[in-house]
């Protein structure tokens, strides 16, 4: 068994502290330890976007990030964005415009959305599309996610 | 995936004395992109991994008028091209840092990390080297400098000698009526490695008519990213023709020694070095003009 480091982190604006084995990446740390399964493991390596999150203001892929290295860091998931009785304006425009299938993508789309709209809160549709490229969707296709991201910016 | 130490250094001595006490078996943790997919993929081993985000010298982002600008090695790509005197400088090096994977993967991978990933078809490479952009390598025996055109040696093999590690890259600044462009051809429009890239600098006379200097550099047609010497050199002081380009990018399709894999074929390959060496150039030049 690996030597287990002690991390102290932010997760969703609480402090968490965790055990973890160097070779546990963010997603695995999210998913297996706290159990916040709303990052996704897609294909683990950087391409599908389905595991990003938010680190200390900026959109990473989770796979691509050591657990360890989140000590004294801040981290935003998907868990954090609603409010107990309401959806974050983001949910609910994907919502309206029916922007998910299956769902797996679903997490990494929003987190990146809520990015690019934390940065750039009118984006026009080319820099949404171009900001979103690392994020592949399998089933439902773009169109109705850039509306959902373009929506969501004018209810703002 | 294989179970490593991590280590977080904060200073350069610190990661240097570590590297050379572990020799192969330790690698530097910049962004992680590659790194961290290597691992898992079981394509490197990774005993013990040395995490340089901490350490000062390696997080500069300096551009001075006078100096040019020192890059760190762990800065990553949004960085480079959030700062506006960066990108009119070395809108070069700002169109490569624009296209390396997405969002999320700008957000944490580094030009450094890109650099000592040394795979042919790094797209940060073709413009440090017609930037003129030096590595500042710290070792057991102190720091040198390399030029980018000479650290990789071959696919994923560099010019670092035991215990050595970049700290950071210095591109000059750049001559008056000068400017530089990156571009590569991928079948998709965006989140692909490069089938061929090609990279140009040029420096022009004050009438911007005459080209004073040139460099070019491709990426993807040999086992590092080349500089093509020659082609460069025939350039200077030749007026601004299709001609003249045509010859820089016969010359440079002479160099060009690609193989064929999944991406292309040897063939489309020395034909695309062609084809995007004429618009890297004028690409350049175009931006030499469009400045005020």
């Amino acid at each position: 068994m690996a030597r287990k480091s002690h991390v102290q982190t932010t997760i969703n604006g609480e402090t968490v502290e965790f055990l973890c084995e160097s070779r546990q990446s963010l997603l695995e740390v999210l998913r297996d330890e706290l159990h916040l399964t709303g990052a996704k493991e897609g294909c683990n390596n950087g391409n599908c976007g389905a595991c990003s999150v938010i680190l200390d203001g900026r959109l990473v892929n989770s796979c691509l990030v050591l657990g360890v290295e989140t000590e004294g860091k801040s981290v935003e998931t998907i868990e954090g964005l609603a409010e107990p009785d309401k959806l974050h304006p983001i949910q609910d425009a994907f919502l309206e415009n029916a922007a998910l299938q299956c769902g797996i993508c679903t997490p990494g789309f929003i987190m990146s959305a809520k990015a690019l709209l934390d940065q750039n809160p009118n984006p026009t549709e080319h820099e949404i599309r171009y900001w979103l490229a690392g994020n592949l969707c399998r089933c439902t296709g773009y169109d109705k996610i850039v509306r959902a991201v373009l929506d969501a910016a004018a209810a703002k | 995936m294989q179970d490593f130490a991590y280590i977080a250094a904060n200073t350069v001595s610190e990661a240097v004395t570590l590297l050379d006490e572990k020799g192969q078996s330790a690698r530097i943790l910049a962004g992680g992109t590659d790194l961290i997919v290597q691992v898992r993929e079981a394509r490197r081993d990774v005993d013990w991994m040395i995490d340089i985000k901490s350490i000062p010298e390696v997080n500069v982002l300096d551009y001075n008028a006078d100096t040019g600008l020192t890059l760190g090695a762990a800065v990553e790509c949004y960085k480079v091209y959030a700062v506006d005197e960066i990108c009119d400088a070395y809108p070069g090096l700002v169109d490569a840092t624009k296209i390396i994977g997405g969002t999320a993967i700008q957000g944490r991978a580094a030009v450094g990390g890109n650099l000592c990933n040394a795979s042919p078809a790094a797209d940060c490479i073709p413009p440090l080297i017609v930037l003129n952009a030096s590595c500042v390598i710290a070792g057991p025996n102190g720091e040198r400098e390399l030029p980018v055109e000479q650290f990789c040696t071959g696919p994923g093999q560099t010019a670092f000698e035991n215990g050595e590690m970049l700290v950071s890259l210095k591109i000059p600044v750049p001559a008056n009526n000068s400017s530089s462009f990156y571009l590569r051809f991928i079948p998709r429009n965006e989140m692909d490695i490069a089938v061929v890239g090609a990279g140009a600098s040029v420096t022009l006379d004050n009438a911007k008519q005459t080209i004073v200097s040139a460099r070019i550099a491709l990426g993807a047609v040999a086992p590092t990213p080349l500089f093509a010497e020659e082609a460069s050199a025939l350039l200077a002081g030749r007026e601004v023709s299709d001609a003249a380009i045509d010859e820089a990018a016969q010359a440079a399709q002479s160099i060009a020694r690609p193989i064929s894999d999944m991406r292309g074929t040897a063939e489309q390959r020395t034909h695309l070095v062609g084809v995007l060496t004429r618009r890297a150039l004028n690409g350049a030049i175009q931006r030499v003009r469009d400045a005020a």
